[in-house]
């Protein structure tokens, strides 16, 4: 099996948690740093991290962040339960958002989380239906 | 410019202050936080009137030199028990964005 993850860090998010909201991407980081990685990816990892962590804080009833790392990239998976986006296209405008009133006091729902995981990936691919969504994001080193 | 020494100049008030000399390579003023995240960099100060928890996760993937809480905004407990958990230092002031942008450009960080 050649196309399997030299390392795989997965890290559980739980919905509407803000007061560890970041932990995962935090870990994320400080282990793409402990291999060496060159800090510009690690930059666009951790803003793509992030916002896939309060994507599924904000929006969904849980879910899982995985990072793998294979010898020429990193790929991000991130999978939750939950409601689905309703329209996608709509979803990957920027400004577009559905967060409540009281999500956007905190300064989320920016509309700008699906296409800042978009636009600092190399390969962004997302399915999602009534029983969750799943984004795998490829960042090639 | 570091962070302890325009904080003293700038009278800002100090709700976690560490001892680490971080030379500040720019400023970013933002409320939304995707914004910030995506625009913000590296030893970046960055100026906001957001006061909740997650301000110091931005905070810390970003590796900001730290955050100024301004217009008096009053910061939760738990935010300040965060940065000193992930040693971010955070500051606040009466004073408005623009003004310690301002006093910031005057002093040389541009």
């Amino acid at each position: 099996m050649n196309n399997r993850p030299l390392k795989r860090y997965s890290y559980r998010i739980i919905a509407n948690d803000f007061m560890v909201a970041g932990k995962g991407s935090s870990s994320i980081k400080s282990n793409l740093k402990s291999l060496g990685i060159d800090a510009t990816i690690i930059r666009r990892i951790a803003i793509i991290s992030y916002e896939a962590e309060m994507n599924i804080v904000i929006h969904s009833f849980g879910g899982k962040i995985h990072c793998d790392i294979y010898e020429n990239k990193i790929v991000l998976i991130s999978e939750d339960t939950g409601p689905g986006i309703k329209d996608v296209d709509l979803a990957m405008t920027e400004g577009y958002s559905t967060a409540t009133e009281s999500v956007r006091e905190l300064g989320f729902g920016a509309g700008m989380g699906l296409p800042n995981m978009k636009k600092y990936s190399d390969n962004f691919e997302i399915t999602t239906g009534s029983e969750g969504t799943r984004i795998t994001v490829t960042v090639y080193l | 410019m570091n962070c302890l020494k325009f904080a003293e100049l700038l009278q800002l008030k100090p709700l976690y202050e560490t001892d680490k000399n971080i030379e500040v390579e720019g400023v970013y003023i933002g409320d939304l936080l995707s914004v910030v995240m995506s625009k913000a960099k590296e030893n970046y100060v960055w100026i906001t009137i957001q006061t909740h928890i997650n301000i110091v996760a931005v905070a810390e993937l970003l590796e900001l030199a730290c955050i100024i809480v301004v217009e008096g905004m009053n910061v939760e407990k738990e935010t300040v028990e965060k940065a000193k958990e992930l040693n971010i230092p955070i500051f606040s002031t009466q004073e408005s964005a623009y003004n310690i942008a301002c006093k910031l450009s005057s002093m040389g960080v541009k």
